[in-house]
């Protein structure tokens, strides 16, 4: 490498991208100056993505045009931008996980040869990272690294393709705390020297505080605010990016856990998922009526197979899970009889049927029991006004928004579609709730309701499980924190007494 | 919450929604999945038009054939009949795993296993009065189906086996194992140049319905797609498999036994094939043999995709494509076209009718959701964010 790279500045000027007669994004003008740390603050479906996908070519405007480095630049594809030093680290890896490091480096390389001379590669590499803050072991598989890791190699590979204007989406998302602080602290120190411009969307006031230098909010695909970092408040951010909206407050939690009653019991439990690498074994685990426990943990650390076995996805091999002091494998039956219901995450993939209709989608629980005699035999015929009826009962009382009960459930936003699951699970008496995170992706006004809700069926005496990769939402839900590490509970405290640090080291690994 | 005092029995989530705006709501859902079918099949048949003018044929001549060959006279309507009644069953063995996602192309193969089934219950039958025979033997074939097509149910629902493939070649398997049982143990030694089984016997032989005069497979195949319809629209086992079938998942964390649902209703799908397969030989070949496989397990998959699973649309899809198959001599006599001339038709109009499996929700005219969202400030749909 010859001269040190010097970062780029990007500009956008009128941005517009519409999808149909919706506006995703409407006339946004940014600038990021060059070696700037800029934030990109904004709701769930605020136009974050769709920005940073025009600015990187994903997306051609609809009208508008960006400008690298002051001249304007015709960016129709991802490859363009790549050309121009526009490089982008999604929320998810696009690593190959069973090459090492460098074969990943190396392969994502446009000009790679076809016949790769790996020693004259390997030095280039060793050159290459020597002028990196980040350490890093190149020969170990990508499957092996930790997330973190993982977060560095894609930061990395932009570097090693010459990006000197970085997108990061959500970049900690995965990431421990710890981890976070590392990354985004190497990050802004590259962009101190001037050899990078950092562009992150991100949700997390805390990093946005501590790593930006500037920031713009967008709200429904307008630019609202923005500015230096130092002179706004949490609540200006807060404010801009929720607009005139009121959010509530969550429902404090009301009364003590009810020691006496043990709802969930699982004990022993040893299960392996469909494809038999991951696995769990969770020696006891508790909730009481009136209790929340939440399961904190970075994603893919077997929360979601704990969530599976629970959900009677997939079988256990051994050990007991028991509700109500009766073994439990999530059959209709049983949930039924034992009052359990199941909120898993992403409602729209994991709990409805999307082209079934909002009535069809509210009847899942309720559409083969008998009115007169709840633990009965399921019914045969199909009561489809009956159906109609308690749809338009629970649109109404959980004010789902839709244009019809008979619209597909598909065409509802994300917050809706969370609302009609918790109509679906929440309106009879419930003993066990286990929820799975139930704010992914939600904005503000609906996760505050939400947690509401859920806050509420606790005070009524539902045992609560809340398994969430949002610590925030751990702290702010449960009674008692359970942390989870690979595939086994590592760490528990009562919420009143729990101390981030701590929890944070656990999640990573460190107990 | 304020109670309704009266609610409206059409379905619209709004209070105060007109009537005349839900009538228009119901009208329109319910007509998309008419009219695309429709157009699409229309479609197909230009494109046929197409491919026959290019051969230097006239369309026109193609569809005065249709007419006459198919529906223009009472023998010719008695000869589509005949060949929609083992199509509404096959069509079935489609549209009941559609149900739960599946995509069972492997009909044919119940359908010889079924005759067969039931030429090989006729001969230890031989002697017993019909009305105790005829349904042994019905159910005979049904329960080869069953258990044929059940398997391939329990393969995808408990190991994984992707069912669409494994139909398919369990259709072979059922076909090589029919041809060596007819050619072998099971040949009628009085069967020279065409291997037979022995015939089940003019006492076993079902006779025409009355007034249409077409063999009792035609009245049996509505009755069953009658009962599909029920069974699938109408009771809590259908809801649950359209459940499981919409995401199994979903299906999964409310409890309900997707691999039992899948057994079962694959299950009946071959059951109701293999009565295809023992109408053919019970009252029209009175012997099981060769000709059992002559296609009508992969037509009936034609049928069901234009009937979009739809046991009721199945009854005149299967009418119209008995129809174009009854007249496929006349096509070949008289047009000079060779016999896969029709072949080809049904590949046009399936391409086009899987196409247009991708249109559905895309217009706004069909899609009242749509409508509300011009009049509503912010969108209603999902946007790419």
């Amino acid at each position: 490498m010859d001269a040190t790279p010097s970062a780029i500045g990007v500009e956008t000027i009128g941005m517009t991208k519409r999808f149909g007669a919706f506006a995703a994004l409407d006339d946004v003008s940014m600038r990021i100056e060059a070696g700037g740390f800029h934030a990109l603050l904004g709701e769930n479906g605020a136009g974050k993505s769709t920005f940073v996908k025009c600015v990187m070519g994903f997306y051609a405007p609809t009208a508008g045009s960006v400008l690298v480095d002051g001249r304007e630049a015709e960016i129709t594809n991802p490859k363009g931008a790549q050309a121009r030093g526009l490089g982008m680290v999604y929320q998810h890896f696009t690593l190959v996980p069973s090459l090492t490091g460098a074969e990943n480096l190396v392969i994502s390389r446009a000009d790679a040869p076809a016949i790769l001379d790996w020693k004259a590669e390997r030095a280039a590499l060793a050159a290459f990272m020597a002028g990196m803050p980040f350490r890093l072991n190149l020969d170990r598989p990508v499957a092996e690294l930790a997330a973190g890791e993982k977060q560095k190699l894609e930061i990395v590979k932009q570097l090693y393709l010459k990006a000197r204007f970085l997108i990061l989406d959500e970049p900690t998302s995965v990431l421990t705390p710890d981890e976070a602080e590392e990354v985004l602290g190497l990050l802004r120190a590259m962009t101190d020297r001037g050899v990078l411009t950092v562009l992150m969307i991100s949700h997390k006031f805390r990093e946005v505080e501590t790593f930006a230098r500037s920031l713009s909010v967008l709200r429904r695909g307008r630019l609202v605010g923005g500015g230096a970092v130092g002179d706004l408040s949490r609540d200006d951010m807060a404010a801009m990016m929720i607009g005139e909206r009121i959010v509530r407050p969550v429902a404090a939690r009301v009364g003590e856990p009810d020691a006496a009653r043990e709802i969930l019991r699982i004990e022993g439990l040893d299960a392996t998922d469909a494809s038999g690498l991951r696995r769990i074994a969770i020696t006891d685990l508790r909730v009481r009526a009136r209790e929340i426990v939440g399961i904190a943990g970075v994603s893919g650390n077997g929360q979601k197979e704990l969530a599976d076995v629970l959900g009677g996805q997939i079988r256990a091999a051994g050990g007991r899970v028991a509700v109500a002091g009766a073994p439990y494998t999530g059959r209709r039956a049983q949930s039924r009889a034992r009052r359990v219901r199941f909120i898993p995450e992403e409602p729209l993939r994991n709990a409805c049927a999307p082209r079934m209709s909002v009535a069809e989608n509210l009847a899942f629980r309720a559409f083969d029991r008998r009115d007169e005699d709840p633990s009965g035999p399921p019914t045969l015929w199909l009561d489809r006004r009956a159906m109609s009826r308690r749809a338009k009962d629970l649109i109404a009382r959980f004010k789902v928004k839709t244009a019809s009960s008979e619209a597909p459930i598909a065409t509802l936003s994300g917050g809706n579609v969370q609302r009609a699951v918790l109509a679906r699970e929440l309106t009879d008496p419930v003993d066990l709730l286990i929820v799975v995170n139930p704010c992914f992706g939600l904005d503000f006004a609906a996760v505050s309701e939400i947690r509401t809700r859920i806050v509420a069926a606790r005070n009524a005496g539902t045992a609560v499980l809340l398994i969430s990769e949002d610590l925030d939402e751990i702290l702010e839900l449960s009674d008692r924190i359970v942390v989870m590490s690979d595939g086994r509970l590592v760490y528990e405290t009562p919420a009143a007494t729990a101390e981030i640090g701590t929890i944070g080291r656990h999640m990573a690994g460190h107990h | 919450m304020v109670a309704d005092a009266a609610p409206s029995r059409l379905a619209a989530a709004r209070p105060g929604t007109p009537l005349g705006l839900q009538i228009r709501a119901w009208l329109a859902r319910h007509l998309e999945a008419v009219v695309i079918p429709v157009g699409a099949a229309v479609l197909g048949f230009l494109l046929f038009g197409l491919f026959l003018t290019a051969l230097g044929k006239s369309p026109l001549q193609l569809v005065e054939i249709v007419w006459r060959g198919g529906f223009g006279s009472p023998f010719a309507l008695g000869n589509s009949l005949q060949r929609a009644a083992p199509l509404l069953f096959a069509a079935l063995c489609v549209a009941l795993p559609a149900r739960l996602g599946l995509v069972v192309i492997g009909g044919e193969g119940a359908i010889v296993l079924g005759g067969l089934a039931t030429a090989a219950a006729a001969q230890p039958l031989a002697g017993f009065p019909a009305p105790l025979a005829v349904p042994l033997m019905a159910g005979a074939a049904a329960l080869a189906g069953a258990v044929w097509i059940g398997a391939v149910g329990w393969l995808q629902a408990y190991r994984n086996v992707n069912a669409t493939i494994a139909s398919l070649l369990m259709s072979y398997i059922a076909i090589a194992l029919a041809n060596h049982l007819i050619e072998g143990p099971l040949r009628d030694p009085a069967s020279l140049n065409k291997p037979s089984t022995l015939p089940v016997g003019d006492a076993f032989m079902l006779g025409p319905m009355p007034v249409i005069g077409v063999h009792w497979g035609l009245g049996c195949g509505i009755v069953a797609c009658v009962i599909a319809y029920v069974l699938m629209d109408r009771t809590t086992l259908g809801f649950a498999a359209r459940i499981a079938g919409g995401n199994v998942r979903a299906a999964q964390i409310q409890g309900l036994p997707v691999g039992r649902l899948i057994v079962g209703f694959t299950a009946l799908g071959g059951a109701f094939a293999a009565l295809a397969g023992y109408f053919e030989v019970a009252a029209v070949q009175g012997t099981a043999n060769g000709t059992l496989a002559a296609g009508y397990g992969y037509t009936g998959i034609l049928v069901a995709f234009l009937a979009r699973q739809n046991p009721l649309a199945i009854m005149p899809v299967a009418v119209l494509l008995g129809g174009i198959e009854a007249s496929s001599g006349l096509i070949q006599r008289r047009m000079q076209l060779p016999d896969a001339t029709v072949l080809v038709l049904e590949g046009l109009l399936f391409l086009v009718v899987l196409l247009s499996e991708t249109l559905y929700g895309r217009f706004k005219l069909f899609n009242p959701h749509l409508w509300a969202e011009k009049r509503a400030a912010t969108p209603a749909a999902p946007v790419p964010a």
